[in-house]
């Protein structure tokens, strides 16, 4: 439009001007205005401008030219006007053309526009006729129009309302062909009109029917939605159109869940009655054992164990079904429709898309909800189960057995925490595991604890198996625990009974330790939590069961020292020595040996303070001394009995002048003789002072000569009791002290000389309690030489036995009513005599 | 004032009775009876002069025969009573007799204690505790804190109660008892209970302590196997009537509850050898003395077991006093069962130790070899118990 091109607010006037401007530039026109200027500016001379003057122009020529130029000048200028004419001629020519062309142009034009005028006309004529008739329809058409809308309408509704009253029959045919989800459909559509014109009886009689209707078809949905046995689609379909059907989805879940319950409780009672029967089962099976026992595990059939009764506590139970098989039909039967349970659980109330009202109502927290704490209730039900038969392998024979079955136990509660995220089961789960490899290795200990003990008893028994007629004593008792190191006639002596004892024990641990070791196994799924990592290695089985089995040893060792001690040495003094060797064994190899073993083995990470070895072996060598000690006492205790008996029960003051040693002085040297090849069995010789070969001889010669004399000499003289004192002051004052009960070294030497010492001092306290007459006191010399002759080899330092010897003799002879002693050449032969 | 170093009396003979005279509470004073068989038996009586630490000794001839056993009479210091060996022909057999001291003998010491080593004065001869009938006397035992008319002797298996008459000159049997039992049965220790009036007796044969009612003679209580070996000796605790103490040849001292048998309330094992004698301090029942044949004695602090616990209990009348040991309680720690110190001042066997009964802080001890050693109980220890 032309608005587009000139400003809006241009006048015409202006609009004219520029037309003008641009038909003079055409025609070679300058402005008015600009053709004055360019007059004024060029003047007169300008042959070109429009002021040219040609009087002024000749007349200048004529003065400035010379005649020449003149010439030049009319002839340039003739030629010019030549050009100018020939030009304009073919201008006019051309124009010519144009205006002829032109009119005859305007002559056409007026033509052709004449008739078109005339068929504008007959249009115009046309348009009036049309309006004029459209007028006329719309007239006519007016008052119709509304009805036809309200028809319309009404016929929709009466559809509708076709519909509604069609409805119960609809829904009843439904019902019969069992569409539940048409009837839902359909019903739902026409609930809320119902409910809308329920105050109409006729929709309200309507309404009421199809209400009964849908009741009924609710209840044959709730119907079948309690038989259970129908498909988890069909299920979950009959869930849904219940949802549809308004009813409280807090009830449905309740419904549901029961239903499971109810089959899952089935399945726990089928569990359980399965633990009842194996307990009733290994009831009566250990009452039938309890008589067959005997035959069933004789030594001879099972050469490896060391007797039948250190067997038992490693033979699983097997009667009733085994852990695993229990485990397996707990994992088949109840977790897996437990599973099952929460995957239709949640496919029907949780994830399934939400629409409508339903959406508002919150289903899936509810029902969540309801879900965690249904699982809970049976899943605490079943592990308490599940707790219960663990509780009852009591077998530690198989570990894998167990050990399998909690994996797979473990394994399975896995899928529940998937199914199931926020669930504490699996964590309770992974508590009972925990829990049974503590128990277990509880049991262990005990079992190895139990196993140390019998294996005593049968140390004990082959000790106490007569050495000579050993043959088939050792072979049923003893014989078992020497198994086929030595052949069955000869007894088992005590390196072999220490070895086998102490290869026995270690073995036992071993296999204990890879029993244990089968729950940190890489394949088995619960051996990566924290627990089998860390405490279970260093709190469990480091400290739990080989830190507390050495001290247990330990412990026990000791207990032998205190129990026997006091009434009347139950213990066997080659057990206490066995004992001390075992202990110390330990300190020295075996208990770092274990450690460094089971620190391989579970790569114990030492996050707790542990109990170091330095301590254990402290322990276990202060165990051996203390059984060393023990042994020391009791073998001491032995002879100071003889000893004490020989000097209580005898008349000292009307004896008969001696003729022989007494008996029990050689007894007592055979028992030392005795004791000392004991010892020497465990312990090495140890180191005793120089002395010389004949030692026994010279030391006894001076004994005898030279301080004895001195000794008596004085009872003749009236100062004598002063002088006696003094001399054997003198003596004491040079002699060390003798701790009679002191510890001992671990070698035979040092045992020896504390029994030896014990032994002798309390010959010499017994001698002080008596009064000896002449051949009382001659009697002792003889007595005392005896031993001389034969303790000194045993002791580590030879004159401590001449000086108790001494002591005593001395004694004696101060107790003596008639001191007057013996011939040592007499007392010699009297000595070597017997 | 060197406190703490022990005093040594040196006797010439060997010895093994020892006894406090009871009677005598100014005096700290001691009776050793000597054994010798060739030469005349001595009672020393041993006066110790606390403040200048010093050694009186006046002897006395015991010329009966050798001293096992000696005590004196509760109710009057001049009045003891020994066991001593009589040999005639090839018997030996131990006797009994109540003696009298010489009324001379203390003037006597004091004036020139030349005169009385190199003339001794003899004992008096009271009477005889007759017991030959029933075999060798093991010991006599006054009865605690009674008027010196009542003694007990052990012979062999019998118990025998004796009434003195007449001050002292004659006894009769008052009621006896026979312990019967397989093999030969011998009392090797007892001691009078002073509690429940003095009717109670404690005895000590091989390995069982028994204990019997004087009114009807009969057995109460028996602990069998008490000690591991024979028991050497026993004593009742002076503050708590239904405790004692034992010690025997298994090196250890054991404490007993009586109405509690089966198991001692505490077992020590710290001496070496055999323990001979055990006694409780009289005042103090903490403070425990024993002496044994390694040659050592040992004074233990049982406080756990004691009448006080809790350390000394404040007396309401030291009012003054009472603040500051208050402050003190606090800061002491609970005391500890501890053995004070080891004495080590005898070269043999020590058969015999004695508290004194005038100053509760001083015992005596005596070995075979005749050496009676006086110590005091490290005072640090006293002024703990005191304060």
């Amino acid at each position: 439009m032309s608005s587009a091109t000139t400003p809006p607010d241009s006048d015409p006037a202006q609009r004219r001007r520029v037309h003008n401007n641009m038909l003079k530039l055409y025609y070679g026109l300058n402005e008015e205005g600009k053709g004055a200027e360019q007059a004024e500016s060029l003047g007169p001379c300008d042959i070109n401008g429009p002021h040219f003057d040609p009087e002024i122009y000749l007349n200048k020529l004529r003065q400035e030219c010379s005649l020449a130029e003149l010439m030049d000048h009319e002839s340039c200028m003739v030629k010019q006007i030549r050009s100018l004419d020939s030009d304009m001629q073919t201008l006019v020519y051309e124009n010519y053309n144009k205006f002829i062309s032109a009119t005859d142009t305007i002559r056409k034009m007026k033509n052709d526009f004449k008739k078109m005028e005339d068929e504008m006309d007959c249009l115009s004529a046309n348009m009036a006729a049309i309006t004029e008739f459209s007028a006329c329809i719309s007239g006519t058409l007016q008052g119709q129009h509304a009805q036809i809308t309200k028809l319309s309408g009404v016929h929709t509704l009466l559809r509708k309302l076709q519909f509604l009253f069609e409805l119960p029959a609809r829904l009843n045919k439904c019902l019969e062909l069992q569409a539940y989800a048409q009837a839902v459909s359909a019903h739902r559509r026409a609930r809320c009109v119902l409910q809308q014109y329920s105050h109409m009886p006729s929709f309200r009689g309507i309404q009421d029917d199809c209400h009964v209707i849908m009741e009924q078809l609710a209840q044959q949905l709730r119907q079948k939605f309690r038989d259970g046995g129908s498909s988890a689609k069909d299920l979950s379909e009959c869930v849904e159109l219940l949802l549809q059907l308004d009813e409280p989805a807090e009830e449905l879940c309740d419904k549901f869940l029961s239903h499971a319950q109810s089959r899952l409780e089935a399945e726990l009672q089928g569990l359980e009655a399965e633990l009842k029967d194996s307990a009733e089962l290994k009831e009566s099976a250990v009452t039938d054992t309890g008589g067959g026992s005997a035959q069933k595990t004789s030594p001879g059939s099972n050469p490896v164990s060391p007797s039948s009764s250190v067997f038992n506590p490693f033979l699983s139970p097997t009667a009733g079904t085994d852990i695993l098989e229990f485990i397996d039909r707990g994992c088949n039967e109840f977790v897996s429709s437990l599973c099952l349970v929460i995957a239709s659980y949640q496919e029907l109330f949780i994830n399934r898309p939400q629409e409508g009202e339903l959406a508002s109502k919150n289903i899936p927290e509810m029902a969540n909800g309801k879900l965690h704490v249904f699982v809970d209730n049976l899943a605490a039900r079943y592990f308490s189960l599940v707790e219960r038969r663990i509780q009852e392998e009591k077998g530690v024979g198989d570990n894998s057995l167990l050990v399998r079955a909690l994996d797979r136990f473990h394994r399975r509660l896995q899928a529940i925490s998937k199914l199931l995220p926020g669930s504490a089961v699996p964590s309770q789960g992974t508590e009972i595991v925990v829990r049974a490899a503590r128990e277990r290795i509880k049991q262990y200990l005990s079992a190895l604890q139990t196993f140390y003990h019998d294996s005593l008893t049968d140390v004990r028994q082959a000790l106490a198996a007569p050495r000579l007629s050993v043959g088939g004593a050792s072979a049923s008792g003893g014989g078992a625990l020497v198994g086929g190191t030595t052949s069955k006639d000869a007894p088992p002596s005590l390196p072999e009974l220490l070895m086998s004892l102490s290869n026995f024990i270690l073995n036992q641990l071993k296999s204990v330790l890879a029993s244990v070791h089968l729950f940190t196994a890489k394949d088995i799924t619960f051996s990566n939590k924290p627990y089998f990592k860390g405490e279970f290695c260093s709190q469990g089985v480091r400290e739990g069961l080989v830190v507390s089995f050495i001290k247990f040893i330990c412990q026990s060792s000791r207990q032998y020292c205190e129990s026997a001690g006091d009434r009347g040495g139950s213990t066997p003094p080659a057990l206490l020595l066995l004992l001390s060797r075992l202990c110390l064994d330990y300190e020295t190899s075996t208990i770092s040996y274990i450690l460094t073993l089971t620190d391989e083995q579970f790569l114990v990470q030492h996050h707790t303070p542990v109990t170091p070895v330095t301590a254990l072996c402290a322990e276990a060598r202060e165990a051996a001394q203390k059984l060393l000690n023990h042994y020391v006492k009791v073998q001491g205790l032995i002879i100071s009995q003889m000893l004490r008996k020989s000097v209580e029960t005898r008349d000292w003051v009307n004896t008969i002048e001696p003729r022989n040693v007494r008996a029990v002085m050689k007894r007592v040297v055979e028992d030392t003789t005795s004791i000392d090849v004991q010892v020497g069995l465990l312990y090495e010789e140890g180191v005793r002072k120089a002395h010389s070969s004949d030692s026994s001889k010279r030391t006894f010669s001076v004994y005898s000569s030279s301080r004895q004399q001195i000794r008596y000499a004085p009872s003749y003289t009236p100062s004598a009791p002063m002088d006696t004192n003094l001399l054997s002051n003198i003596h004491k004052l040079f002699s060390e002290r003798i701790d009679i009960f002191s510890p001992v070294e671990f070698n035979k030497v040092s045992v020896l000389t504390g029994i030896i010492k014990i032994s002798l001092k309390t010959f010499l306290e017994c001698v002080r309690l008596r009064t000896f007459g002449r051949y009382g006191l001659q009697q002792i010399q003889v007595d005392c030489h005896y031993l001389q002759m034969y303790l000194w080899r045993f002791v580590s330092d030879e004159n401590l036995v001449h000086f108790l010897l001494d002591e005593i003799v001395g004694s004696a002879a101060h107790r003596c009513l008639d001191p007057s002693p013996m011939e040592q050449s007499v007392i010699e032969v009297i000595c070597e005599r017997g | 004032m060197e406190d703490d170093a022990p005093v040594i009396y040196g006797l010439e003979f060997q010895a093994r009775a020892l006894a406090a005279q009871t009677a005598e509470t100014d005096a700290i004073r001691f009776l050793v009876g000597t054994q010798s068989l060739k030469f005349d038996n001595q009672i020393h009586i041993i006066d110790f002069d606390d403040e200048n630490n010093m050694i009186n000794k006046s002897v006395l001839l015991h010329d009966a025969g050798e001293i096992w056993h000696i005590s004196g009479s509760p109710a009057d210091k001049a009045v003891l009573t020994t066991c001593y060996n009589k040999t005639s022909e090839s018997r030996v057999l131990t006797c009994a007799a109540v003696w009298r001291m010489p009324p001379e003998w203390e003037s006597g010491s004091h004036e020139s204690p030349d005169d009385s080593s190199n003339n001794p004065q003899t004992l008096e001869l009271l009477c005889h505790l007759d017991n030959t009938a029933h075999g060798s006397a093991a010991c006599v035992l006054w009865e605690p804190m009674g008027d010196g008319k009542r003694v007990i002797s052990l012979a062999e298996n019998h118990v025998l109660l004796w009434d003195l008459q007449e001050s002292s000159s004659k006894a009769t049997i008052s009621s006896s008892a026979t312990l019967e039992g397989k093999g030969q049965l011998k009392f090797t220790a007892g001691k009078w209970s002073p509690h429940h009036n003095s009717t109670q007796l404690a005895t000590a044969n091989d390995t069982a302590i028994r204990g019997w009612d004087l009114r009807s003679m009969s057995q109460i209580y028996c602990i069998e196997n008490a000690h591991g070996q024979l028991v050497r000796d026993l004593d009742f605790n002076p503050n708590k009537q239904y405790y004692l103490s034992s010690c025997g040849d298994d090196c250890k001292v054991k404490f007993w509850d009586v109405r509690h048998i089966s198991e001692p309330v505490k077992s020590l094992e710290e001496h070496s050898h055999w323990v001979w004698s055990v006694r409780y301090n009289h005042s103090h029942d903490q403070l425990l003395l024993t002496g044994s044949s390694d040659s050592r004695v040992i004074l233990s602090n049982m406080v756990s077991i004691s009448s006080e616990p809790f350390g000394h209990l404040v007396d309401d009348d030291d009012l003054s006093d009472t603040e500051e040991s208050q402050q003190d309680d606090k800061g002491k720690e609970p005391l500890q069962d501890s053995i004070i110190s080891t004495y080590e001042e005898h070269e043999d066997s020590v058969y015999a130790v004695e508290w004194s009964a005038a100053d509760p802080w001083l015992f005596a001890s005596l070995s075979y070899d005749g050496r009676l050693v006086i110590n005091r109980v490290p005072r640090a220890l006293k002024y703990r118990i005191l304060l």
